[in-house]
């Protein structure tokens, strides 16, 4: 493939996972990789799985699994490609959506469709947060760390960083005193 | 009335402009490790408050039920609110520059740092914090805004479906949203 050939095809390709990416990103890493890795033939499942793991210790939105894909296949102008692909059309789509919600703010639709997403938000994370708990455990140090964090957060109202270094220190503690293994 | 259920309308009364919109941005994009759920709340709701906790959770579950990452789509829409379309992309390049020139250099730096156990520690524990407190922020915007009857059916619906059943999302938010409107025309909140 030319390399204008690669940049079009990452285009297409997030463009439309862009627009099908409801519930956020994580939803469509199954697709993506199956674009990637089964469809195109960019890569290997393990580079793919690879590149997942690097963004899941990455800071910020797990968006930039695209922008990796998009650097892995085309450099800088891969990256710029593939994340801006990924991005325009759902956030047009957001402006304008929000647009619309502020000129509806106040009304009786508009305080229905609010008392409807409110809880389905808050369902959506607990959710999801009960599920990265079950994908980080690694026995009873990770439940305890999982435990107290969500305690400090909810009575503490702690600074997320302060809860997230405490809980490496702790771990990391733990292991090298040989209380746990978690290496 | 408590200042979570003040009228959506109601903007704080100071200016909110580009470079807290991107200092704040860049703060949830640099901190929000593993979810970003329990940062952007604390950034947006506690730290800078430039909404309500209703505000934001509004907010957060338009970004969900829209496609795209929901992150980068209540920045999109919180940006625009204080700012136009230039709060917008402020927001979002603050949200996005950090952790793409991160991902660079951790993917440059990967075959390094794999092996080494100290970071794999570190790691496990941090996803295992991130996890717990992403539960937290759910079960703190779940206290302050006191949902009715209808609001808390859907919560668990939520939860049972998604931790019970396994289903893909875009099903669960396909199948969620009809239900919550449903369900909350139909009780209220009571």
């Amino acid at each position: 493939m030319t390399t204008l050939a690669i940049l079009g095809a990452l285009a297409r390709t997030f463009a439309m996972i862009s627009l099908i990416a409801i519930g956020g990103v994580n939803a469509v890493v199954p697709a993506m990789r199956h674009e990637v890795v089964d469809l195109l033939h960019w890569m290997s499942d393990a580079t793919f799985m690879q590149l997942y793991a690097i963004t899941q210790i990455t800071p910020g939105p797990n968006v930039v699994i695209v922008s990796l894909i998009g650097w892995q296949m085309g450099g800088m102008a891969g990256l710029l490609v593939a994340t801006l692909s990924m991005l325009l059309p759902a956030c047009l789509l957001a402006f304008v959506v929000g647009r619309l919600m502020s000129r509806v703010a106040g009304s009786k639709g508009f305080k229905l469709a609010q008392d409807a997403l409110v809880p389905v938000a808050i369902g959506l994370i607990i959710a999801g947060g009960l599920d990265l708990a079950q994908a980080a455990h690694r026995g009873w140090l990770t439940v305890v760390i999982s435990a107290a964090s969500m305690v400090s957060i909810l009575k503490f109202g702690a600074n997320p960083i302060w809860t997230l270094l405490t809980s490496a220190a702790v771990a990391l503690a733990a292991h090298y005193s040989g209380l746990v293994s978690l290496a | 009335m408590s200042p979570e259920t003040a009228a959506p309308s109601v903007a704080p009364s100071r200016v909110i402009g580009l470079a807290e919109l991107f200092r704040g941005f860049a703060t949830i994009g640099l901190l929000g490790f593993g979810g970003v759920a329990a940062v952007s709340r604390h950034v947006i709701v506690e730290q800078y408050r430039w909404l309500s906790e209703k505000e934001y959770a509004t907010v957060l579950g338009v970004g969900q039920v829209l496609p795209g990452a929901n992150t980068v789509n209540a920045a999109v829409i919180i940006g625009d609110r204080f700012q136009g379309p230039k709060g917008s992309l402020v927001g979002v390049l603050g949200l996005m520059v950090l952790p793409i020139l991160i991902v660079m250099a951790l993917a440059a730096l990967y075959n390094r740092f794999a092996d080494i156990p100290a970071v794999n520690v570190a790691l496990t524990a941090a996803g295992a914090s991130a996890a717990g407190m992403v539960i937290g922020t759910g079960l703190k915007m779940l206290s302050r805004i006191r949902p009715g009857i209808a609001g808390w059916i859907i919560v668990l619906l939520a939860v049972g479906i998604i931790v019970g059943l396994h289903w893909p999302l875009v099903r669960v938010v396909l199948l969620l949203v009809p239900v919550a409107l449903a369900l909350t025309a139909w009780l209220g909140r009571k």
